[in-house]
């Protein structure tokens, strides 16, 4: 298992002791609550460049919100895919003499 | 402007996708037919304003969805707020997500695509109260982005991402229970703070008056 707490960006430097205290840095690094809170906006893909790779960052580091997001996706596709209808023929026909009643 | 000869070429591949979203509106394929009809008939006649190299897709669905909402919104008195206090978000990825890799393995998509029939899906999407359907339905089938949501329903963008959240809880709860109503998942095993999920399997005969929502099942015994 990965250690989700692991810091990429700081290998040296132990976690900040508590709050975004951070002088200089944004308070940037999303943890797995903010992926979650915007999880719909990353998947309807609403999110800015910047703040979509912050979450894909996030994403690529902690498994469990990987899964979760991928199962939201998934989730979503079968949705998509089992509402899809054809239309019956014989509407599709009235539909064309009618506009081409009109003219 | 466009030219309404055109109108046959351009608008017509979009016919299959604006009948299923009739069919969710309006839950019945006559009533469906006669929407689809009505909408392409209005859009035929309005495309001489249409602006050529805008989203014709777009327009389509405001027009079908203006011609559903003057239809029927007089008929439909849905109440629009339903408890979904006790929901909270990744609802059904944190009954079914782990259930599922558990029973079987991996290939998720292939796996929910089968776990679901077409019929819950489409009974799912069609339950959820008007308002969050359309947001639902433009989102998640159709694929719109929030802006375009927002214009096709003329209602603001935030408008669309509460009733898009509201509406995506209602719908994996509805998912969830027909799964459990099938006996697919192993509701002991969930934290469910609603009891009736759970109480009482032999019972059809509740004692509850009125419109509850223990209609949910048709629990057909499969094995």
């Amino acid at each position: 298992m990965a250690d989700p707490t692991s810091e990429p960006n700081s290998p040296d430097q132990p976690a900040p002791a508590g709050g975004p205290g951070a002088a200089g840095a944004e308070c940037s690094e999303p943890d797995c609550s903010d992926a979650v809170a915007e999880l719909y906006s990353y998947l309807d893909g609403q999110l800015d460049d910047e703040r979509r790779s912050l979450i894909k960052g996030h994403l690529d580091s902690c498994s469990p919100c990987f899964e979760a997001f991928d199962f939201e996706a998934d989730l979503r596709n079968v949705i998509a895919t089992k509402c899809k209808e054809e239309v019956p023929q014989d509407l599709r026909r009235r539909i064309e003499e009618a506009i081409g009643r009109e003219g | 402007m466009a030219d309404q000869a055109d109108f046959a070429e351009q608008a017509m591949p979009f016919m299959d996708a604006l009948y299923s979203a009739a069919l969710r509106m309006t839950r019945n394929p006559a009533d469906a037919e006669d929407l689809v009809q009505e909408a392409y008939l209005k859009a035929y006649r309005g495309f001489g304003g249409f602006q050529e190299g805008t989203n014709l897709r777009a327009w389509l669905y405001r027009i079908l969805t203006n011609s559903y909402i003057n239809r029927y919104r007089a008929k439909q008195r849905r109440p629009d707020e339903t408890d979904l206090a006790d929901v909270e978000d990744l609802y059904l990825y944190r009954r079914l997500g782990g259930a599922q890799t558990a029973q079987i393995s991996r290939s998720a998509e292939d796996e929910l695509m089968d776990f679901f029939s077409e019929a819950e899906v489409k009974s799912a999407v069609e339950d959820l109260p008007e308002q969050y359907r359309l947001a639902v339905l433009l989102a998640d089938v159709e694929g719109f982005a929030y802006k375009e949501i927002a214009e096709i329903l003329d209602i603001p963008i935030g408008t669309v991402m509460s009733r898009l959240h509201r509406g995506r809880k209602q719908l994996q709860k509805r998912l969830f229970d027909f799964a459990a109503s099938r006996g697919l998942i192993d509701v002991d095993a969930v934290v469910e703070p609603a009891t009736d999920v759970a109480s009482s399997t032999d019972a059809p005969d509740s004692p509850n008056a009125g419109d509850s929502d223990a209609a949910v099942a048709t629990p057909v015994a499969t094995d």
